[in-house]
């Protein structure tokens, strides 16, 4: 197990991102054959079906990718800083804040006076809501205090979700936001792309800053400072790494739960369980998942078509099912 | 050369004074035993003069004040073994034991060969070779301890302070325990141990600091430190003092009449 993971697990997450990539590109509800849709790529072939590929996919594979990878190395990243196999990045409400400030744009109709309007406000709903956080637990470096002022700031903004719902001036805008809440990389173009990679890039270089400082918490605060962390901007790290990339995916994509939570769990057993093992296999473990999940979403015939946080929720749960099960010493 | 001192050290917790105006200065060679009843403040103490705690007074590191060296130049300076150590993920053993390298490691970079060198000799020493390839959450309490222990040591650092090192070892263990301590300060380190065995601190430690109240009530070399009259004062126990050089032996209770 070199470099604490077991030697298969690089190549098959390789190939599942690949083949996610592919297939992203590949299927939908126009047919477009592969050895056509090679020659569209290329530059040749039929001018609608390269719009498709090109103009659709291709942006849509692209997010799916970078917006799946910052959501399972998020989770990997907050698991190992708070120590808690339950974490993900709604657990600190930044996912919430995103969306809040998403709503915000909606409701008050600036979403369409401006299309960068709405990311921008949901990057900054989620800094607002990890100042915050951070103003809630005070100086305190402890985990458990991260936690208990999350979980207030998370309901705090789902309150104000819930408001701006019931407050609704006309069902359209009602619709619109429960859709925007859903989550989905539908009708995305490049501009959303160029939106999004920027802070989600800065995000995952912030968070993977921290891979030693999150093994050296294996030990506990006290442990992990006696060994060097200074838990103070770890924390600051973390919590600008999940509010920047988070939000910059949130802004894009809409609320997409889950992925966070259930990628580290798959990555784990496959390494050598240290947290600074996980993050990037679980970066692209995310990308792989949230890339199928986005081939399935058009795939799985529906009337209306199934948003992305709707099947990255029923993904979740068998997770959590697991873990009870284990607690409970039925499996 | 190593040394460690506090300054008329003292730590609020809470509002409540847990150490009040304690002062010392420790140096390299030595093994120092730090005793007191619960309560007394051991832990707080050591805490404090790591830097993880405020404090009032000064706690220092080869002369400069803990609280104002960045952290990883301290960690390289002192290793920590703190009291019933949490562990949060099922590491192994041999990973567990390579944390205590991570003062070391330039960013981004692997264990090199002298960290698994150092990895490898912290484990021959604590003697958990053995328990190497084991998950360190799945051990029994004393082999976790030797493992926490081999963590500690494999930091190779000027100075350990152990945090009831013996906690949970059997009797065989604890003398292991005692001789490695003993062999670490006396190669030329700084050993800082908080113990509770009374007769093993007099075989072993150079030095003793007994706590009590958070206050230092007495210094110095163990058969000059551990006589009954003060036995009975901190710890309230008659004890008798046995063999050569003289070690304590606990008989009985003193029940106060209150």
């Amino acid at each position: 197990m070199r470099g604490g993971t077991k030697g298969w697990l690089w190549p098959a997450l390789i190939a599942a991102v690949l083949i996610g990539a592919v297939l992203s590109i590949g299927v939908g509800s126009a047919a477009i054959p592969p050895a056509r849709a090679f020659a569209a790529l290329l530059g040749r072939g039929d001018p609608v079906e390269r719009a498709i590929l090109v103009e659709l996919r291709l942006p849509r594979a692209m997010l799916g990718l970078a917006i799946g990878a910052i959501l399972g190395l998020s989770g990997a990243a907050l698991q190992g800083y708070l120590r808690n196999p339950l974490a993900e990045p709604s657990v600190l409400g930044a996912s919430n804040g995103a969306a809040l400030g998403a709503v915000v744009a909606i409701y008050f109709g600036l979403a369409s006076s401006s299309a960068a309007l709405l990311p921008l406000l949901a990057i900054a709903g989620a800094l607002v809501a990890l100042a915050l956080l951070s103003l809630l637990a005070g100086r305190s470096e402890s985990a458990l205090t991260l936690i208990l002022a999350g979980v207030a700031v998370s309901t705090l903004a789902g309150a104000g979700i819930s408001l701006a719902l019931n407050l609704s001036p006309n069902p359209f805008a009602a619709m619109e936001i429960t859709n925007w809440l859903l989550g989905s990389l539908e009708d995305r173009a490049f501009s959303h792309v160029l939106l999004a990679l920027p802070p989600i890039a800065l995000g995952a270089a912030l968070l993977a800053w921290d891979a030693r400082a999150f093994d050296a918490l294996t030990l506990g605060e006290d442990g992990a400072a006696a060994l060097g962390v200074d838990l103070a901007r770890t924390r600051l790290r973390v919590l600008l790494g999940i509010g920047i990339g988070v939000g910059g995916a949130v802004a894009v994509s809409g609320a997409i739960g889950f992925v966070g939570l259930i990628v580290p769990h798959l990555v784990r057993p496959l390494t050598d369980r240290s947290p600074s093992a996980i993050l990037w296999p679980s970066a692209a473990a995310g990308a792989a998942l949230l890339l199928l999940a986005d081939v399935a979403v058009r795939v799985i015939p529906t009337t209306n078509e199934l948003k992305l946080g709707v099947v990255t929720a029923f993904l979740g749960v068998p997770v959590f099912l697991v873990f009870l099960m284990r607690e409970r010493r039925l499996w | 050369m190593v040394t460690l001192a506090a300054e008329q050290l003292s730590v609020a917790l809470r509002g409540r004074e847990v150490v009040r105006g304690v002062s010392f200065t420790l140096d390299a060679g030595q093994f120092v035993g730090v005793l007191g009843p619960n309560g007394a403040g051991k832990s707080t103490l050591i805490r404090a003069l790591l830097g993880l705690l405020p404090a009032s007074g000064r706690a220092l590191l080869n002369g400069q004040p803990v609280a104002a060296l960045p952290r990883a130049a301290t960690a390289r300076q002192i290793a920590y073994l703190p009291q019933g150590q949490a562990l949060h993920w099922p590491l192994s053993v041999e990973r567990l034991v390579a944390l205590g390298r991570l003062p070391h490691l330039a960013p981004f970079s692997r264990l090199s060969a002298a960290d698994e060198a150092a990895v490898a000799r912290a484990m021959r020493l604590a003697e958990v070779e053995h328990l190497a390839h084991r998950t360190a959450t799945e051990l029994s309490g004393g082999e976790r301890a030797r493992v926490l222990l081999a963590r500690a040591l494999a930091v190779e650092a000027p100075a350990l302070i152990a945090d009831e090192p013996l906690a949970s070892l059997d009797p065989e263990h604890q003398l292991h325990g005692m001789e490695l301590l003993r062999a670490q300060a006396h190669g030329g380190g700084l050993v800082v141990a908080v113990l509770h065995d009374l007769a093993l601190a007099a075989r072993f430690c150079d030095r003793v600091l007994v706590l009590v109240d958070g206050r230092l009530v007495a210094d110095g070399a163990p058969p000059t430190v551990l006589t009954p009259a003060l036995l009975e004062q901190v710890y309230r126990v008659h004890a008798r003092l046995i063999g050569d050089p003289p070690v304590p032996v606990i008989t009985k209770r003193i029940i106060a009449d209150r």
